[in-house]
């Protein structure tokens, strides 16, 4: 029964067919609709599926053509993928928030002769482009709201188009016979799915997956992390995104699981609580807001509930990591952290809808210790990944019991991992995409001689815990003039994990050694200077203070340890740092709009520091021009300090550095 | 490829006239011989400076006042003046300048009180639950989440009204109005107080309503741009009295309604 996950189906439909068989009376896809949650079994969706191929094949959908499909996550648009994977069409989700000209990019690359849209938005959407589009012929829909003046003549409902395969099967029972052909001899090897990247890097590309592949990918992962078909998702991911198709559609397939798919994208919290699901992903922004807004809340909550919620949140700081990962615990601490459970952990659990999680995965971004102790100790079994979609997905994931939260864990089941010359990650894996469609070049640039592709992020494996750790984007790594490794991301991030610490540029690139220049948070150092009796008229003067200098040099010495425990990073410790007289801002284009660092830029504009931090003097004069939220243009100027900090030698005890 | 919008052909007879209606508060004048008439499936603007008697103009149609002369003919029933349960039972529905919710009342509940009229079954068995009342509600049920649908307020379904940001709270407003499947929508200033984007919603919401419902809609708005978007015809108010009437672009024209609204020199 175990490894005969995919009962070697090797396309999305024939998965359709088995688990209709196999699994014929359990839910394969919900959606909350006019307040109600409605279900389809696996047998109710392979019935609508096969139908609404009938109805596709009517309007002239081939194998091989492409369709688009844009919108939220909806059971009919998901129909849509498996219809046009059951013709051997070509799925092309877009994201339902790209703008008119990036739909129209990719709907013209792709050569799409019909598109699947949600709504009167995006049908405005696509018609508004539609000069740049020759190839698309119909239209379907889903949500018929505002289209009724609408020129039907290429527009269909879906709805119209899986009513229509309907009668034409009961009226010609062969129909019927037919489409049960075509999905028995699909091709693992034709193209399954092509995701468009979503072009943070330049223009989007496409990535071409073929079913034999993804579906290979999706069965080590489902073995992987005991997946079956009593596991339930809630599909609230972009459609388009390989993160859904891969972790809601492809393994919804594959395990039999079922997905549900929220009212709206509005109101996926309640929803996720009205779920309740067993799978759960999200990135760490959400981790993060959802833990702000327990905090808000409790904050408000009566006396005695708040005191009861910081007491066991404080024992499950203690013992629940512990505990989550099988390790000794002593008997009192368990006891403790059984009332915990009881009185805190499962209700706020169920307040978040993560009651019956069993496996919830975060990727994206680096998560902060603290935010991912906090899931971990009220005992959501929260674990890290790290892949991209030229992979479909996974590359690497924490197994069960071996998490931390600085690692994306060990390669993946088959998966093969390289590090590079250069610190790049390259790897070979089941779910590899086939290549960018259409873009022979791109394709070529990103695959090694021997076979390997090139993941674009740095990395290292660790030595304690042989996982991955992703330090920074390839092409931001630099190198310090004896050769060691400079990874500004990972140096900054690190500190950044203090919540003392706003804003941190690193530097070291060509030089002999790693600097720092920090922004201290205003309102964490300005509590702390509160409790603590310091007296500070502005941010300039808190900045400058003995004793915030003190505070945050002893962060940079425990950074500089964590660094010296890492062969590869030791060398990239911080030697010398100075904290900023100013926040930087976006204003002046020290930030870009999403609050990353503009490296370059701040080096040029604080020359002066800059050449304080590596020629060692102790400090610096340096006057900016800022600008004030109504326009007007002043100057600040100040005396900034620089200090040195302790490094450890590689592999010995403190030393004081030059 | 969408079809010219031929709204007009669906525009049909006399759904509500006034004729000669004045209204006054001891010796003020609010409305002094005012006659126009609403067509079926149109929407009609009713607009002016302050104090012109709009909103006077919309109670005296629903029946919140009492008109002392002229005749309000309804769907081809001439009064001389309209009483509250007449005009709800006709299938007058309308929102307030300040809104009317129930505060502590959730959106949902807010919305299925706009039912009430349209339950049958009596006091009691709706008490106890049970019987013919449960069907029933269930029934209202479905027609109130289909306008929780309509509106995209899927999310504050559960929410006290109270709490809710101004916008949306004018929102669920329309949509207690709109549970009353109404005939002849009335907005008093349904835009007033929102941003931009708000406003762009509201329109787009009113123009549905009149779309998917075909519901007639009566509207003040002193947003001028949304004024001549949305109206078919528009009916202009000074002082009490009637000194325009005609589409968007007759009335923008009429030299009297460019006066009302510039002021002009005596």
């Amino acid at each position: 029964m175990e490894q005969d996950v995919s009962a070697g189906a090797d396309t999305f439909p024939k998965l359709l067919v088995r688990n209709a068989r196999r699994f014929g009376g359990r839910p394969a896809m919900r959606h909350k609709d006019l307040g109600i949650w409605q279900s389809w079994t696996w047998a109710q969706v392979l019935d609508n599926v096969r139908a609404y191929a009938v109805g596709l094949h009517k309007l002239g959908l081939k194998h091989g053509d492409a369709i688009a499909i844009v919108g939220a996550n909806r059971p009919k648009l998901y129909w849509t993928v498996m219809a046009a994977q059951a013709l051997g069409a070509i799925p092309v989700p877009v994201y339902a928030d790209a703008v008119a000209d990036e739909l129209a990019f990719v709907l013209a690359h792709a050569e799409v002769r019909f598109a699947a849209l949600e709504d009167q938005e995006q049908v405005d959407k696509v018609l508004s482009v539609q000069e740049r589009l020759p190839k698309l012929e119909e239209m379907f829909y889903d949500e018929p709201r505002g289209l009724r003046d609408y020129d039907h003549a290429r527009l269909h409902n879906i709805d119209d188009i899986i009513t229509a395969g309907r009668d034409a099967m009961a009226k010609d029972a062969s129909l019927g016979q037919w489409i049960d052909e075509q999905i028995a001899n699909g091709k693992g090897s034709d193209v399954s799915i092509i995701l468009y990247t979503s072009g943070t890097t330049g223009q989007s590309k496409g990535v071409v997956l073929t079913g034999e592949r993804s579906i290979k990918a999706t069965t080590d992962t489902v073995l992987f992390d005991h997946l079956n078909e009593t596991d339930v998702s809630l599909a609230y991911l972009p459609l388009a995104w390989v993160g859904d198709h891969y972790l809601n559609y492809a393994q919804g397939l594959v395990a039999g699981f079922c997905m549900a798919c929220p009212e709206s994208s509005d109101t996926t919290a309640q929803d996720l609580r009205e779920i309740g699901p067993t799978f759960y992903f999200a990135p760490p922004r959400t981790f993060e807001q959802m833990l702000t807004r327990v905090m808000i809340r409790m904050e408000d909550a009566s006396r005695l509930k708040r005191r009861m919620f910081h007491y066991f949140i404080g024992v499950a700081r203690k013992y629940g990591e512990d505990i989550l990962n099988k390790k000794p615990v002593p008997l009192g601490g368990r006891i403790l952290y059984g009332i915990g459970r009881f009185l805190v952990y499962e209700p706020l659990k169920n307040v978040l809808g993560l009651s019956k999680v069993r496996t919830a995965y975060t990727a994206g971004e680096a998560i902060g210790p603290e935010l991912f102790a906090f899931y971990r100790s009220i005992g959501l079994n929260l674990k890290q990944l790290y892949g991209q979609t030229e992979a479909f997905l996974y590359l690497t994931a924490q197994p069960d019991g071996e998490i931390y939260s600085d690692t994306v864990g060990p390669a993946c089941p088959n998966v093969d991992i390289r590090i590079a010359e250069n610190g790049e990650v390259l790897f070979k894996s089941p779910g590899m995409f086939t290549g960018y469609f259409k873009d022979d070049a791109k394709t070529a640039e990103v695959l090694t001689d021997d076979g390997y592709v090139k993941t674009g992020d740095a990395g290292f494996f660790d030595e304690k815990t042989g996982h991955l750790k992703i330090i920074d984007r390839a092409k931001d790594v630099g190198k310090l003039n004896d050769g060691t490794l400079f990874p500004p991301k990972y140096i900054e991030n690190k500190l950044k994990f203090y919540p003392n610490i706003r804003e941190v540029v690193a530097y070291g690139d060509g030089r002999d050694f790693v600097t720092v220049m920090l922004n201290i948070d205003l309102t964490a150092v300005g509590s702390w200077a509160e409790r603590n009796n310091v007296v500070y008229a502005s941010y300039q003067e808190l900045a400058g203070h003995p004793r915030v200098y003190e505070m945050l040099k002893s962060h940079v010495e425990e950074v500089n340890r964590s660094l010296a425990a890492e062969t590869m990073m030791a060398g990239a410790q911080i030697r010398r740092f100075l904290i900023l007289h100013k926040e930087l801002d976006a204003d002046d284009g020290e930030l870009t709009r999403t609050q990353k660092v503009r490296r370059g830029f701040i080096a040029e504009r604080y020359g002066p520091l800059i050449k304080a931090l590596y020629d060692g003097s102790t400090e610096a004069d340096i006057s900016t021009e800022v600008t004030f939220e109504d326009g007007r243009k002043g100057v600040i100027s100040a005396r900034v300090k620089v200090v040195d900090a302790k490094t450890v030698p590689v592999g010995g005890a403190l030393e004081k550095a030059a | 490829m969408k079809a010219p919008p031929d709204r007009r052909a669906a525009i049909g007879d006399v759904l509500l006239s006034v004729e000669g209606v004045s209204l006054a508060f001891g010796g003020v004048r609010a409305i002094n011989g005012v006659s126009f008439d609403i067509r079926k499936g149109e929407i009609r603007a009713i607009i002016g400076p302050n104090g012109a008697g709009k909103t006077s103009m919309l109670n005296v149609i629903n029946g919140f006042y009492h008109p002392q002369h002229g005749r309000i003919t309804f769907r081809g029933k001439t009064r001389s003046k309209m009483r509250p349960y007449e005009a709800a039972e006709g299938g007058i529905a309308r929102t307030f300048q300040n809104l009317a919710l129930f505060r502590g009342m959730s959106a949902l509940d807010n919305i299925m009180a706009g039912r009430s009229l349209k339950m049958n079954s009596s006091f009691f068995w709706q008490m106890l639950r049970y019987g013919p009342a449960m069907t029933e509600e269930v029934e209202h049920r479905k027609k109130v989440e289909e306008i929780i649908d309509f509106l995209k307020i899927q999310d504050i379904r559960r929410v006290p009204v109270g709490r809710l940001p101004y916008g949306l709270q004018k929102r669920v407003e329309l949509g207690r109005a709109l549970a009353m499947e109404p005939e002849l929508l009335l907005l008093d200033e349904p835009m007033a107080g929102m941003n931009i984007e708000e406003k762009e919603d509201m329109s787009r919401f009113v123009l549905d309503v009149n779309e998917y419902f075909g519901t007639t809609v009566a509207l003040i708005e002193h947003d001028m741009g949304v004024v001549m978007d949305l109206s078919d015809r528009v009916v202009v108010l000074d002082h009490g009295e009637k000194i325009a009437d005609g589409t968007p672009d007759e009335v923008k024209s009429n030299q009297a309604v460019i006066d009302a609204y510039l002021g002009v020199a005596h």
